[in-house]
């Protein structure tokens, strides 16, 4: 573990383009845009199952086919069957992320709009909202936090799968691990792990904190009171 | 197709080497999850320290986890041990709060009702918690189970052998057929798996087949699955 940390305070690994600013920079970008086309695609399907209660099964049977399948196995299959080879890894590399990315969003923003209260919806067409309205208005600020939830755990699946797209030579942080394998250099794939880890625990306190900045404060005070009307439930176990 | 037939016995042997690295995880997760997910249940310290641990546990990249192994064991970078380790943590990152989840949702009137016609707590829990708490249990097993047999070929990457092999080998190739054989059998591998599991849990919980529990927080933890 030292020599992993002594790794990561050498000063010299810290400039370049093999970097780790520059590889972090480069993980960064691979996961934003991942999360950017992968959170387009998914919300805006997510958010029209969840308002019309059609296509469930959809979510349901995309997630469950998705997680036996082997990402690395499906990363180097597209790089090799396509020939996108080592110059243009990024495509694949998106195209796997994205894939990866889509059913968590998906199932976040699904299972948001649903958990609002129906009343709640019948309130709003009461009160004359239009669909659209009633959609963006009521249903989505409330299905806000399990949305954030949603793209929490897409964000963690592509920060550790694309430490594994290094394999097919592109930039990122895994290239910290790949380069030092055939060298056996193994303070460096600790110092590179430890650098994977850090980030994932850092963005994903960071969606944390989002997630909880956006729960609509009515929400907030309404779960207060619900907790504290039933006590009686916590007695037997 | 022919490379298939004329490499099979070679195929055969990760196949077998990949299952062997697989079963361990799931069934040391399942072993180890339960107790700990009763007491997150039991005992309110025990669900914010262990729910959190999980939680941190299953942020932090397999691969990343896979590397650090051999750090915190003291074992050889090559030694399946490291694999089977790191696996394990991450299925017990995930079923203990499924399991704890699953406790959770066991009526309390039903256990005061196992007081009442004098059930001690050891055979209360295992006649009556644990049986009501199994269906859930079992869910997030199945999910657990797949995502272990895909994270198994992430081994190929620090040189270890399984399905993954087919990857590494494949790519070096350019010989995508190879490398589809992988995707095929792992995914193959994780299908029967889920097919025993579910013949286990129907064998072991006949009941769960007339009552279909519906439970907002475990349908959560169900979606967010596979971490590479």
């Amino acid at each position: 573990m030292l020599d992993g940390l002594n790794w990561l305070l050498d000063p010299a690994h810290w400039t370049g383009s093999r970097g780790i600013p520059t590889r972090l920079l480069e993980h960064l970008a691979i996961t934003g845009m991942t999360l950017l086309i992968a959170g387009v695609i998914a919300l805006a399907a997510g958010l029209a199952i969840g308002h019309t209660r059609r296509g469930r099964g959809l979510v349901v049977g995309l997630s469950g086919a998705l997680r036996a399948m082997p990402t690395l196995g499906l990363l180097v299959f597209i790089a090799v069957q396509f020939g996108f080879g080592v110059r243009l890894a990024i495509i694949p590399t998106l195209i796997v992320l994205v894939v990866l990315a889509i059913p968590p969003i998906l199932a976040g923003a699904y299972a948001g709009v649903e958990s609002v209260d129906p009343a709640t919806v019948d309130a709003s067409r009461a009160l004359g909202l239009t669909e659209w309205q009633i959609l963006w208005r009521v249903e989505f600020p409330l299905a806000l936090p399990l949305i954030v939830g949603g793209l929490r755990s897409a964000m963690l699946q592509v920060v550790a799968t694309a430490t594994v797209a290094a394999y097919i030579s592109l930039g990122g942080l895994g290239r910290f691990l790949f380069d030092a394998l055939p060298l056996r250099d193994y303070p460096q794939m600790l110092a590179g792990a430890l650098l994977v880890a850090a980030l994932a625990l850092i963005l994903d306190l960071l969606f944390l904190l989002v997630g909880k900045a956006v729960l609509p404060t009515g929400v907030r005070a309404a779960r207060g009171n619900r907790r504290s009307k039933t006590p009686t439930e916590r007695t037997a176990a | 197709m022919s490379w298939l037939f004329e490499n099979l016995s070679d195929v055969w042997a990760l196949v077998l080497t990949h299952v062997a690295l697989s079963v361990p995880p799931i069934l040391l997760g399942l072993i180890i999850s339960v107790p700990l997910g009763w007491v997150a249940h039991r005992y309110r310290w025990g669900r914010g320290t262990l729910l959190t641990i999980a939680g941190l546990l299953y942020t932090i990249p397999s691969l990343a986890l896979i590397i650090a192994m051999p750090t915190i064991l003291g074992t050889q970078i090559l030694d399946p041990i490291n694999l089977i380790a790191a696996l394990t943590l991450y299925a017990v990152a995930l079923l203990v709060r499924t399991a704890a989840d699953a406790f959770d949702q066991v009526s309390p009137q039903v256990l005061d009702a196992a007081t009442a016609l004098g059930y001690g707590p050891w055979r209360r829990f295992w006649q009556v918690q644990l049986p009501l708490a199994g269906p859930i249990i079992i869910a997030g097993t199945r999910v657990v189970s797949s995502s272990t047999v895909s994270l198994v070929t992430l081994g190929a990457l620090v040189g270890m052998s399984g399905l993954g092999y087919l990857f590494t080998d494949g790519t070096q190739r350019s010989f995508p057929f190879e490398i589809g054989v992988g995707i095929v059998g792992t995914v193959l591998i994780a299908l029967i798996f889920d097919l025993i599991i579910v013949l286990i849990g129907k064998a072991l919980l006949p009941w769960s087949r007339t009552r279909r529990v519906r439970n907002k927080t475990n349908a959560e933890t169900l979606e967010v699955t596979t971490n590479a």
